[in-house]
């Protein structure tokens, strides 16, 4: 059951939910990318949850111009609206008070919900038949989704997607750095708009799928993983592409092959556990690479503190250090260098000294800045200049 | 009327007052120390420590639940300091993988559980059921001074009372280092006052309120009564004491005309079914921020020359 729905064997329906769900991972996590770098990731909170009073009142207006008021482009724009308008209270709120942005999300958040909860009451005693299914927005359902509501999603995705292409540079710019992209002439309100604008585009696209309370986890889960494996803006936005895209295609297809496991949760956690993954597996900024990363390290001191103390003729009592010279062969059980010890360590005191002279030597100042104690003055300096260094050794220098 | 009113909506109103000012006094040095949407957080995480609580024991009883919430917000703090720190990612952030993930697991748990014959929805939870929280006993307001119909008053109005009374007691008897901590925390390390111990321990007392009071009036309410009380009556005054004064006389009109509007109000306009308490509680706080940040006195920052809102990023 889980293979045939992991390889869109359950019948067309659920294959179009699951791709339409990949399509919109996909574009929620490039999205979101540039609101995690420029630091705003909360601010899809604000905007999730404003898109409420705008569904409820889409539906309302729907259904007094005598529609059947669950038609989904229409829901959509009108959550588009609310949130939009949401947004600019935000930024309102922010600009013209004292209030920090964060008080400011949670106030839009909390009062555009509540109202939407308001007008969701009103709507459940309009008339009983018809308002059936509006609560999936708060948490989504794709049970019993209609084939066009798939492809306005996928498509929905795949618009904005292309618009993250388009807008890639600008926004990434302010992401990172406004004040240089204010100097570069960007305008600033207009790329911040455009950067909203698409967070806020897929949110509304994400509602019908994720529900409202959970599409924001779309937004901040894929960008966040995706930092862990790379340095670079270009690569983390194509990198929360493909773990958005990951965990909306897994989480819709386990969701298809069972009647009570609800979409939305199951997105968010298939892009949980790809976080999980990220944070420990991913090189370079993984737990686990680092922890490898500090063994490594350590063990590189303390093979350098036992050659220099074998050099000074001091016996070596560190167990650990004598267990990782024992290792390489350096040196004998009782802490005695072997022949290998006895070049080594002269090695590294000769190179401990003529770093020695170069710090103490204001003309090399910029190499002396890499002194850790471990890098051999060879991947520092060039022969001639380790040659005159030399000269300064004097004959006590000569081990 | 004094009838209906004592039976039907005084304890509801009671509580809707307790809840509203238990999340409102932390949440005045939430906001100013930009912890505001840790309240939003808290009320998402409580969801799967309820289920959780009722999961383990089987019951649908409130000490059990309220336990497992307590559990999952402490579970949730930590989890955000330990991805925070592992992964050097920024607060917000960190603070939004972990408590949209938990809520997941939550719902998922709830869904789960829900086929096997239970009851507890989702829409209970985020938006909760003032309206029902009835006192059946209170026949009149001879009832208040009746032992035998004041045993019959909801639990929750005790619970959230105890609540309200440990959360002012809190704020009142640590009043100073708090005051010192949240406006000058290297002063306040000097000080020898230990602020991390009290960082964590109002984020404990806001989870207390939290807990509380989402099990009474639903999430919804908790994140506007942590913030919009506070932030209105952070544009009335420049005065902490006055601030905290402010906030809890905007926490308790929102209450008030919370629940009187969604109770009255539909009748006024000629319908004859109330809407949500708990969403019009919170909108009637929006409206109130609003009205501040367009009148309020003190609306503007004092050095708005050098505060650019690019600058004044997200939350802390």
């Amino acid at each position: 059951m889980l293979w045939d729905a992991l390889t869109l064997q359950l019948g067309y329906n659920a294959t179009l939910v699951t791709l339409g769900a990949m399509m919109l991972g996909v574009g929620a996590g490039a999205t979101g990318t540039y609101l995690y770098l420029g630091k705003r990731a909360l601010v899809s909170d604000a905007i999730s949850h404003a898109t409420l009073p705008g569904v409820v009142l889409g539906f309302m207006v729907m259904v007094a111009m005598g529609g059947a008021g669950r038609f989904l482009p229409g829901l959509m724009l009108g959550a588009a609206l609310s949130a939009g308008l949401g947004l600019l209270a935000v930024t309102w709120l922010t600009t013209r008070t004292r209030l920090h942005e964060d008080a400011a999300i949670g106030a839009v958040l909390s009062v555009f919900f509540g109202f939407g909860i308001v007008l969701l009451t009103v709507v459940q005693v309009m008339d009983a038949g018809r308002q059936a299914g509006l609560e999936t927005f708060l948490l989504g359902a794709t049970a019993g989704m209609l084939r066009d509501e798939a492809v306005t999603i996928a498509a929905g995705g795949a618009v904005v997607l292309a618009l993250v292409r388009l807008l890639h540079r600008p926004m990434i710019l302010v992401a990172f750095d406004p004040e240089y992209a204010v100097g570069q002439g960007m305008r600033l309100a207009r790329v911040d708009l455009a950067m909203m604008g698409l967070a806020l585009a897929i949110t509304v696209t994400g509602l019908k799928v994720v529900g409202l309370v959970l599409i924001v986890a779309l937004l901040i889960i894929p960008p966040v993983a995706a930092r862990f494996w790379s340095e670079r803006a270009g690569h983390v936005v194509m990198i929360a592409g493909i773990i958005g895209g990951v965990a909306g295609y897994l989480g819709a297809a386990v969701s298809a092959t069972a009647p009570d496991l609800p979409t939305g949760p199951l997105i968010v956690l298939a892009a949980f556990v790809l976080f999980v993954l990220s944070l420990l597996m991913a090189p370079g900024r993984g737990v686990l690479a680092a922890a490898l990363r500090h063994l490594r390290f350590q063990r590189r001191v303390h093979l350098r503190q036992g050659l220099l103390a074998l050099a000074a003729g001091q016996p070596v009592y560190e167990p650990l250090t004598l267990r990782l010279m024992r290792r390489a062969g350096l040196a004998r059980a009782d802490g005695v260098a072997t022949e290998a010890g006895r070049a080594m360590a002269a090695r590294a005191r000769l190179d401990e000294r003529r770093w020695q002279i170069l710090r103490s030597d204001p003309a090399f100042e910029a190499a002396a800045a890499r002194y850790d104690g471990l890098t051999p003055l060879e991947e520092v300096l060039t022969g001639d200049q380790i040659a005159a260094l030399d000269r300064g050794l004097g004959p006590a220098g000569t081990v | 009327m004094g009838q209906d009113f004592v039976m039907l909506s005084l304890t509801p109103l009671l509580i809707g007052i307790a809840a509203a000012v238990a999340c409102a006094l932390p949440g005045n040095f939430l906001l100013l120390r930009r912890q505001a949407l840790i309240g939003d957080a808290i009320s998402h995480v409580v969801l799967p420590g309820i289920v959780a609580g009722f999961l383990v024991t089987g019951l649908v009883a409130t000490g059990p639940m309220m336990l497992g919430a307590a559990a999952a917000a402490m579970v949730a703090v930590i989890l955000i300091e330990v991805i925070r720190r592992l992964g050097r990612i920024e607060p917000g952030a960190a603070m939004g993988v972990v408590f949209t993930a938990m809520f997941a697991g939550g719902v998922l748990l709830l869904e789960q559980s829900a086929a096997s014959g239970v009851h507890l929805d989702v829409q209970h939870a985020l938006y909760g059921n003032l309206e029902s929280l009835i006192w059946l006993d209170g026949y009149g307001w001879g009832a208040l001074t009746d032992p035998v119909a004041l045993a019959g008053l909801p639990p929750e109005l005790g619970r959230m009372g105890a609540v309200l009374l440990c959360t002012a007691l809190f704020i009142a008897l640590l009043w100073r280092p708090l005051v010192i901590a949240t406006f000058d925390e290297g002063f306040a390390r000097a000080m020898g006052i230990p602020t991390a111990l009290l960082g964590l321990a109002l984020v404990a007392v806001a989870a207390l309120a939290a807990v509380a009071a989402f099990d009474a009036v639903g999430s919804i309410i908790v994140i506007a009564m942590f913030i919009c009380p506070p932030a209105s009556a952070r544009l009335m005054t420049d005065r902490l004491g006055r601030q905290v004064a402010w906030s809890v006389v905007f926490a308790t009109a929102s209450a008030v005309l919370g629940y009187v509007l969604a109770g009255y109000g539909p009748l006024w306009l000629g319908y004859d079914n109330a809407v949500s308490a708990a969403g019009m509680i919170a909108t009637v706080s929006g409206v109130i921020l609003g009205a501040a940040a367009l009148w309020g006195p003190k609306r503007q920052s004092v050095s708005r020359a050098d505060a650019t809102p690019l600058a004044s990023g997200p939350a802390e």
